[in-house]
């Protein structure tokens, strides 16, 4: 019975097959691409790692807050009078421009995180609501934002932005590494390793580790809870906004009203990845979740695989360590 | 306090970054964003002139004839397709070119007064039936331009052929549409099994390309286009690759590119995705030609892409009615816009029927036997079909970015 079925089933061999050539050709600009897109998800990961680490809330609506600094970053630039052609400014002007596009960017996702920490969150936390309660909500807020977007904005993306022309730099085994790749995945880094230093040697940072790991005993050794969430939040959408500019640097067609949605889903599988409520787990995640996808799909040969693969490794990595990479330690490990 | 002091840091931190990294690449270059870039996307660029006038066959058909034409007052064409919807503008365009031929007929004409009525589809496959319906059964309509687009024309062809009436498609291009055994559709351009091959001989031709990478996205237009292009290739076609409706970002496919050491890539599918992919090619350091079929052939591309679209090519089965300078004055007249891709294919199409009511062939028997064998000039180029319906010498188009705007670089693929 069963030989004669698989027998029957149509083989059509087209739909995968697995380019190795390509992949070994094609490794190392796979590997800087990758590396480049995996400090964004790392940097929208940290939003979510932190808020589960405080509060053990997945924040769906963290996507909303990275896309609205988008939105941010595209009205400052916008004024500033780029578009899809690169400027002619000098360097510095193209410097202070992007940096006030980077502020402005940081201020409207922060800002779009507190109010969402306002309205949706802490009104269920005064009435102690279930966990499911806030999972939905989350949902929810997500929704109304995005749809809130399309109804604002409509369906189409925004005009692209060309922030710079890309310059090549460093040749490493026949493949260049430009500018653009350095900005992001520097300047990244640089973020992670100041947000690691903030959470670990500052006060405020101990107020985020006591609370994490027990609110109720912070609380009486004199830490403001609702003080450190709403820091929590607005850290955050700080880095949310960071990565808003360094998106819309990368992939210069892609604000749009759901266009956080596949992003935030995937900053949260590296959150997951390398273990939710470890800041550092968060940079782990996000580099593996990049390079997973981008050798994925040019070992089988085609962009919707990304997706399939960087998933399919998240579900095997969990199922051999389900706490993560680096597991969950956001309380824990340095307090 | 301590809020301040979180953003103030990051803020610091960012800024740094970018410094850094941006200085790293001073010595290299004079820096990011000026000329650097911007030029990279036209130092491959063939230059091929703008045509800026196009010969029109000496002995053209035109809609006045002789102006001794004789018929009955109620002598009907009518025109089946899109006046509204999303897609309005390629009927517009059309019918335009219609009405006009049909004024300049009757203008000279005063024995045999055409009329015109429209039909409209929204272009839509499911919508079209009614319509179309509504036409074979009107007994004074001998005759129809239409319909635009290959869905609509693909669902109501059966409905013409069960009542005999002749119809001529000005824009349809999807191959299979000749297929059915239909003996009353016509199509006044070549299909995309034409596109393709002449696509490939210009890229290998006059755009001397040596090495093409052939890149489709996921509609049956862009497979199609991408499957006769890539065959007329042959041992230029440097790889093949896939993209989706809807993506945005192509660095994985413009690595393969690039690492290929490709010229030239041809986008089969819309500028909705080819805008952002020719964006990306240019900002990763691709100095070849972008090129795309009639699909990306649009103002839209040019506005999404910006200056990156200075290297890019198109391929068109359309004819640059504004060159034609007599069409261009009187279509602009009568419209009060230039004439659209495809006015001039209706504009023929009508002549085609119009110079067979003149010749007396006032029925849809008659009308039809006179298109069947039709084989003389119309302005754009020599109409004759094949037993199928197929244009026995289809003209495709090349097309270029020319200082913001699509310019005609005359007729590719011969």
């Amino acid at each position: 019975m069963l030989p004669s079925l698989l027998a029957s089933m149509p083989m059509d061999n087209d739909w995968i097959s697995f380019d190795v050539p390509s992949l070994i050709e094609n490794f190392w600009s796979a590997t800087f691409d990758g590396l480049t897109f995996g400090s964004i998800y790392a940097l929208v990961a940290l939003g979510y790692t932190l808020v589960y680490g405080v509060l053990n809330l997945i924040n769906f609506a963290h996507s909303e807050v990275f896309i609205m600094g988008c939105f941010g970053v595209w009205f400052t630039l916008s004024a500033l009078n780029f578009g899809p052609s690169a400027p002619h400014l000098g360097f510095w002007a193209i410097v202070g421009n992007l940096i006030l596009a980077l502020v402005v960017g940081m201020i409207v996702s922060a800002l779009t995180a507190v109010i969402v920490e306002r309205v949706a969150y802490r009104p269920l936390r005064r009435r102690n609501a279930p966990r499911l309660a806030f999972l939905i909500t989350a949902i929810g807020v997500s929704f109304s934002i995005q749809y809130l977007l399309y109804l604002w904005r409509g369906p189409s993306p925004e005009r692209a932005l060309t922030m710079f022309h890309p310059t090549p730099i460093f040749d490493v085994f026949g493949t260049i590494i430009d500018s653009q790749q350095i900005v992001i995945v520097v300047a990244a880094v640089i973020m992670m390793i100041v947000i690691d230093l903030f959470i670990s040697r500052s006060r405020t940072g101990r107020g985020i580790r006591a609370v994490a790991q027990d609110p109720d005993t912070a609380t009486l050794m004199g830490v403001n809870k609702e003080r450190i969430i709403m820091t929590t939040f607005i850290i955050g959408g700080i880095l949310a906004g960071a990565a808003a500019l360094f998106y819309t640097m990368k992939i210069p067609s892609g604000v749009q009203y759901n266009g956080g949605f596949i992003l935030g889903i995937k900053a949260f599988a590296a959150a997951v990845l390398g273990g939710i409520g470890n800041v550092r787990g968060a940079l782990v995640g996000g580099l593996l979740l990049g390079l997973i996808g981008n050798y994925g799909q040019i070992l089988l040969g085609n962009s919707q695989w990304t997706d399939v693969v960087a998933f399919l490794v998240l579900v095997l990595v969990l199922i051999l360590r389900p706490q993560g990479v680096l597991g969950s330690s956001l309380g824990r490990s340095k307090a | 306090m301590y809020r301040k002091k979180v953003s103030t840091t990051l803020a610091v931190a960012a800024a740094l970054g970018l410094l850094l990294s941006s200085c790293a690449n001073q010595p290299g270059t004079s820096g990011s964003g000026d000329t650097a870039g911007a030029g990279a996307g036209a130092a491959n660029k063939v230059n091929i002139p703008a045509l800026t006038k196009i010969d029109t066959p000496a002995g053209a058909v035109l809609p006045k004839g002789d102006g001794k034409g004789k018929c009955p007052a109620t002598t009907t064409l009518a025109y089946a397709g899109a006046e509204t919807g999303a897609n309005a503008q390629l009927g517009v365009n059309i019918f335009n070119g219609i009405q006009l031929a049909i004024n300049e007929h009757n203008a000279a004409n005063p024995g045999c007064q055409v009329q015109f009525k429209k039909y409209d589809t929204e272009g839509d496959p499911n919508k079209a039936t009614g319509p179309v319906t509504q036409v074979v059964s009107e007994p004074n309509i001998i005759g129809v331009v239409g319909l635009p687009f290959s869905g609509e024309s693909k669902a109501t062809g059966n409905i013409f052929e069960q009542k005999g009436l002749v119809h001529i498609t000005p824009s349809a291009t999807g191959v299979s549409l000749t297929t059915n055994g239909w003996t009353t559709f016509f199509r006044g351009l070549g299909n995309d099994g034409v596109q393709g091959p002449a696509a490939a001989k210009f890229l290998t031709g006059k755009l001397e390309a040596k090495k093409i990478y052939v890149v489709q996205d996921d509609s049956e237009y862009g497979i199609g286009l991408a499957t006769s292009t890539s065959a007329g290739l042959s041992s230029a076609l440097a790889g093949t690759e896939k993209v989706t409706t809807g993506q945005k970002d192509f660095s994985a496919v413009i690595s393969k590119i690039i690492n290929a050491k490709a010229d030239a890539v041809f986008y089969a599918g819309y500028y909705a995705e080819g805008a952002p992919f020719d964006q990306q090619l240019v900002a990763k350091g691709f100095t070849g030609t972008f090129i795309g079929p009639d699909g990306v052939k649009d103002d839209q591309f040019i506005k999404q892409a910006g200056d990156a679209s200075n290297n890019a090519y198109f391929t068109c089965p359309c004819i640059p009615g504004e060159l034609i300078p007599t069409f261009e004055t009187a279509y602009k007249k009568l419209a009060n816009a230039e004439p659209g891709t495809y006015s001039i294919e209706g504009y023929d199409a009508a002549t085609v029927l119009l110079s067979g009511i003149d010749a007396g062939k006032q029925t849809r028997p008659d009308l039809l036997a006179w298109v069947k064998s039709y084989d003389k000039d119309g302005l754009s180029k020599h109409y004759k079909w094949d037993s199928k319906g197929e244009l026995q010498a289809p003209t495709v188009y090349g097309y270029k970015v020319d200082n913001g705007k699509i310019v005609p670089v005359g007729p590719i693929g011969e």
